[in-house]
């Protein structure tokens, strides 16, 4: 709760009219993809584990597009087969988790570099960028009667939805009860692991929307398409008051550090600072984010050593 | 005590170690009100007594982990205090545990001098001179092991002999080992008493747990007993049977059975089929009826709770059934034993049994979301309610009920896990250590809750390492004794010599 008054006031210092429609148009335009990746990944390290093959799975879903579109398949088939294969490599993470009990850590970053290289298999060096402008116009033109573009409007929905599991079902209450204490979770008939990988899914087929939203916002499919966004996403996450460790968050914290990472972007946008310092924003704020978390941190590693100590008489 | 020493130790030695009357409390529960033990140089000390009769309070002070709150501890004449493990080392006195801690990646040598390495010039590592002294060390010991290998993958029995070593590099004048034989194989145990017998002739006193009558008898010179936190007698192992023991452990005194009308059993609610899993229990078949109490019983490690949760599908099992009213419950799904009807306190309430951060509500309501929702969406006044509602029955204390539950006392807590539970109205509840750690006013609450719950016609499968709580409140009790069931018999037969006996293998002694 800290880091969305905290997030509030930095925001609003930086840049007094970061909710003005046109910064919200913008934010769909810079931002859509990675506001929309925030989502599930806030659900995912609320459980206590990661994904960061997410902006992967981005790049080889713009990839698979473009290779289909190339070979003369039909647009909703398209759109359909990348959310499919968005689901699978979701699928991939979630059971190497789960059922191989290996760190989320080691796996997603393991197939953040698997999924690239995938990509960049499927479509080589090709540029695709002959996309039918009724699909391209997204990035454009704003969502009728508004001018919202596509992204904040597909974010703001996803956003609801997935607040409401979040803190309105048992799933969601199953999540944080997962990432305060797996062990006690289970004991209290939690499917933990379905739960874990059904995440993971979500998150691939999540990721493989935002990967289409992408290619179409800037017509063109290439295989290194969203490199690179990975440490934005965890940044916002965390930025959002998402506990690191687990089991703590909530989705209008999210939702509030992406607004205010567009804010500050736009400010950049806007202000005389090089483009580059981009890198700058995204690293500040996952600094921040850590600071902010400091407390829970030191209480944490403290836990531990306790929990260690009595473990070890 | 004086004289039960006769022959053991020369008439001008003194004893090494003494504690006298050590006490100590943990919050509200007295863990300790007379501890006290005496080691002679070349003496091998046998400690007995139940789970929670005292003796790992008692070790932890000998090793510096606890304080005493009052008494004294005497080591070669002089009062000393133990603020701390290594205070505890300094003073010559070395813990052997039942499964050491060593740095895996670090040789043998490298675990027996860590953090005191012999040195050369320059303030580098003499690895040689380790080498060395470690192999000599071993040789004292008859050992074979190599000082150069690493400890990654040296059996529970090699590690032990690195502690020793270790203790014996630091010249300890007194090594505890607590239940060093519990894991070990009758071949690598025999390989252990070599050593004591070894330690014990270079003057070393040795103060050996276990809970192997047969063991104690065999390499002990005394045997010291303790029971609800107290020194019982202090003897001779050559002048003490098995049954002498076994009678020091558990007292004379048998708690009085509450001898209400107990109904007649109904049909059987859960039973349990040759049911095997691989290295923790084998072929175990048992029964539980509608309105009945079953207990099972037996040592810690004897593999109850892995039974238990076998049967509630947290952990698998490899062969045997589990049938709950007649259909056969699908393996390792918590989800399907809760849709059967099952209820499972576990036995760690801090871990297993509570999301400690999470709202006393919160906990109550978790394993019941399922019946607090309309469209999907849990109810939070529903919620609220359901968990009011429930503490009231069981009588919760909190300040208020959206607290973390981590700010209730243990047995408040134990509530909340019950509360949790019967609010499921469960077919068959398992509670395992129902009322370990909390006050003796909540555990008579909970015994009441139980035998009412049977009366309702609820089939109750408890675990419980308290013999008095068996005894009190089981309509039968089941023994388990190193992962099978040795022993079925209805509580009016039993009493906590015939358990203990089975439960230790001493069942020659019972009659059996």
């Amino acid at each position: 709760m800290l880091a969305v008054i905290a997030t509030l006031v930095l925001g609003t210092s930086v840049s007094s009219q970061y909710l003005s429609s046109y910064n919200v148009l913008s934010l769909g335009l810079s931002n859509g993809e990675i506001a929309i990746m925030c989502l599930p990944l806030a659900l995912i390290i609320i459980t206590g584990e990661i994904d960061l093959s997410i902006t992967s799975t981005l790049a080889l879903s713009s990839s698979l597009l473009g290779y289909l579109w190339l070979h003369h398949w039909p647009m909703p088939g398209i759109i359909l087969t990348v959310l499919v294969l968005g689901g699978v490599l979701g699928a991939v993470n979630g059971l190497l988790v789960t059922r191989l009990g290996l760190p989320s850590l080691a796996v997603t970053i393991g197939t953040l570099t698997l999924y690239a290289g995938v990509a960049e298999i499927v479509l080589g060096s090709t540029i695709v960028s002959n996309f039918p402008s009724t699909y391209t116009t997204i990035g454009v033109t704003g969502f009728p009667h508004t001018d919202i573009s596509y992204s904040a409007v597909f974010f703001v929905v996803l956003a609801a939805v997935f607040g409401l599991v979040l803190h309105g079902t048992k799933l969601g209450r199953s999540i944080f009860a997962v990432g305060l204490n797996a062990e006690a979770a289970l004991y209290s008939g939690i499917r933990v692991k379905r739960v874990k990988t059904g995440l993971f899914v979500v998150s691939g087929i999540v990721s493989a929307f935002a990967g289409v939203l992408y290619t179409f916002r800037l017509n063109t499919a290439e295989y290194d398409n969203g490199s690179g966004l990975i440490l934005s996403v965890v940044a916002i996450v965390l930025l959002g008051g998402v506990s690191i460790f687990g089991g703590k968050g909530s989705l209008l914290g999210v939702f509030l550090a992406v607004l205010v990472f567009a804010g500050l972007q736009n400010a950049i946008l806007l202000t005389s600072f090089p483009q580059d310092a981009t890198g700058i924003v995204t690293g500040g704020l996952l600094l921040v984010a850590i600071l902010l978390q400091g407390g829970a941190l030191v209480e944490k590693l403290g836990r531990m050593s306790v929990r260690a100590k009595a473990s070890r008489t | 005590m004086q004289s039960a020493l006769r022959g053991v130790a020369p008439a001008d030695s003194s004893p090494v170690l003494r504690l006298e009357h050590a006490t100590k409390a943990f919050g509200a529960v007295q863990a300790l009100v007379d501890g006290s033990i005496e080691l002679w140089p070349g003496e091998v000390h046998g400690l007995v007594g139940e789970n929670g009769a005292g003796k790992s309070t008692l070790v932890k002070m000998l090793a510096g982990v606890h304080q005493p709150d009052s008494g004294r501890l005497v080591l070669a004449g002089k009062d000393v205090t133990l603020p701390s493990p290594a205070a505890a080392r300094d003073a010559g006195i070395a813990v052997i545990y039942q499964e050491p801690v060593l740095f895996a990646d670090l040789t043998v040598a490298e675990n027996v001098f860590m953090g005191r390495q012999p040195l050369r010039s320059g303030r580098r590592i003499d690895m040689r001179a380790m080498v060395k002294k470690v192999e000599e060390l071993l040789g004292e010991l008859g050992v074979r092991l190599d000082p150069g290998r690493i400890a990654r993958g040296l059996s529970i029995a090699d590690q032990q002999v690195v502690e020793i070593t270790k203790a014996l590099s630091l010249d300890a004048r007194v090594i505890v080992m607590d239940e060093p034989t519990a894991a070990l194989s009758a071949f690598e145990a025999d390989r252990l008493f070599a050593v004591i017998e070894t330690l014990r002739q270079r003057g070393t006193a040795i103060l050996f747990i276990s809970h192997r009558i047969e063991e104690i008898l065999a390499i002990c010179q005394r045997v010291t007993a303790m029971r609800d936190g107290r020194h019982v007698l202090t003897e001779p192992a050559g002048t003490m049977t098995p049954d002498d023991i076994v009678r020091a452990m558990v007292g004379r005194s048998l708690v009085q059975r509450d001898e209400g009308e107990r109904p007649r059993p109904g049909s059987p609610v859960l039973s349990v089929e040759r049911m095997t899993r691989e290295g923790v229990f084998v072929d175990v078949s048992f029964e539980v009826r509608s309105g009945e109490i079953v207990a099972l019983a037996g040592l810690v490690g004897a593999g109850r709770s892995e039974v238990a949760r076998a049967i509630f599908g947290v952990d698998r099992y490899d062969a045997g059934s589990v049938v709950v009213e007649g259909a056969r419950l699908r393996r390792g799904s918590p989800p399907a034993a809760m849709a059967a009807g099952i209820g499972y306190v576990p036995e760690d309430r801090r871990q297993q049994g509570l999301v400690i951060e999470m709202a006393t509500s919160t906990n109550i309501a978790l394993a019941s979301l399922g019946e607090l929702r309309r469209f999907g969406f849990v109810r939070r006044a529903a919620e609220r309610r359901f968990a009011t509602d429930w503490s009231a029955r069981l009588q919760v204390k909190y300040s208020r009920i959206g607290h973390p539950v981590s700010t209730l006392s243990g047995g408040n807590q134990q509530k909340v896990v019950l509360a949790k539970w019967l609010a499921r109205k469960p077919r068959l509840l398992i509670v395992d250590e129902p009322t370990r750690g909390i006050d003796i006013a909540t555990k008579n609450e909970v015994h009441r809750l139980l035998l009412e719950l049977a009366d309702e016609g609820v089939a109750v499968l408890m675990i419980s390492s308290e013999l008095p709580e068996v005894l009190r409140i089981a309509d039968r009790i089941l023994v388990m004794r190193e992962g099978r069931l040795v022993k079925s018999l209805p509580s009016a037969e039993a009493d906590e010599e015939t358990v203990m006996a089975a439960a230790t293998g001493q069942l020659a002694a019972s009659g059996s």
